[in-house]
């Protein structure tokens, strides 16, 4: 697993409080995670941080899984 | 006591009679104050009344560039908004039927538009910090209409249901969004009322007098304070009881 990839599965971890494990490719934030649609707002706060980039808004709409956010930043960074 | 030493308020219109009081009290409970507004000097003899702890950051709020740069100013300046008070307004008051689409449009974006985009744009520091307190000044017409301030009357009416919908979204994460609402105060702007003027007003107060600055200064740091921590999405009127609502 690449670098970017484990920052932004410590991030996700910590942030809404589940295990390592269940942070997998197809994890959706909302539906296999249990965050709710402020904590997905939050997520992108802190990878813009993380990673030194800004997420626009309409960007950030299209960061549903664990897998989308690791390509977007990949992409970006 | 209401302590809220350590903690930072960004204050708008603080160059005007309302503006000034919330800011001293908020400065007399220990926070570091940001005092915004369009005309410098009484700002810069506010904040060297205030002494230590006080930072002047004038912003005309009808340039939304400036309104945009405010919160960043203000970070830079005391390190964080933990508390923002958006107080500044304008009024364009005339007849609906006589009203310019102007007249609508500049007081929707003082009143409505900039303090949107204050709240939006201190709001990242307050959810990282676990706890805000966002207070908007409205005003009593805003819930009882008025006429000749059909503008200003649907600019304080739209924080109002702002303020409540920001609320639902943000008390999760420890920030308060609430509004308090004056009736008739006297400041400066009461003074140019007529004796006859003023004898009308004061007919539909039951308290008999018009409020102080103080009065709503006292409100504000109520919301501000941890004891409101359990307040949220509501309207404090005080108003001597010209509008029981």
């Amino acid at each position: 697993m690449s670098d970017i990839a484990d920052r932004v599965k410590k991030i996700v971890v910590e942030h809404l409080g589940v295990e390592e494990d269940k942070v997998v490719e197809n994890a959706s934030f909302i539906d296999d995670l249990g965050a709710d649609s402020l904590d997905t707002v939050e997520l992108v706060m802190a990878f813009e941080e993380e990673f030194g980039i800004e997420i626009p808004d309409d960007a950030a709409e299209t960061i549903q899984t664990f897998g989308d956010a690791v390509k977007f930043i990949k992409e970006a960074a | 006591m209401t302590d809220l030493t350590g903690k930072t308020a960004l204050i708008t219109g603080a160059s005007g009679g309302i503006g000034g009081a919330i800011a001293t009290a908020l400065h007399g409970a220990g926070a570091v104050v940001g005092l915004s507004g369009t005309r410098v000097e009484p700002l810069e003899a506010l904040a060297g009344e205030l002494g230590d702890r006080a930072h002047v950051l004038p912003c005309n709020l009808s340039d939304m560039e400036a309104v945009e740069a405010l919160p960043k100013q203000a970070a830079e300046a005391m390190g964080s908004v933990d508390i923002l008070v958006n107080n500044a307004g304008i009024t364009r008051d005339n007849l609906f039927m006589r009203m310019s689409d102007e007249d609508w449009q500049s007081v929707i974006n003082v009143n409505l538009t900039a303090s949107f985009k204050l709240c939006k744009a201190v709001m990242r520091g307050m959810m990282k910090a676990r706890w805000g307190r966002i207070v908007n000044i409205t005003s009593v017409v805003g819930a009882t209409g008025n006429p000749g301030q059909a503008n200003y009357a649907a600019s304080k009416a739209g924080m109002v249901g702002m303020s409540k919908s920001l609320a639902y979204e943000v008390a999760s994460r420890g920030i308060t969004v609430n509004c308090v609402a004056p009736g008739f105060i006297s400041t400066a702007m009461t003074d140019k009322l007529t004796d006859d003027q003023k004898s009308a007003i004061l007919g539909q107060i039951p308290a008999g007098a018009m409020g102080a600055p103080d009065d709503i200064a006292a409100a504000v740091r109520y919301l501000a304070s941890m004891d409101a921590g359990y307040v949220t999405g509501t309207t404090l009127h005080v108003n001597g009881g010209m509008a029981m609502l």
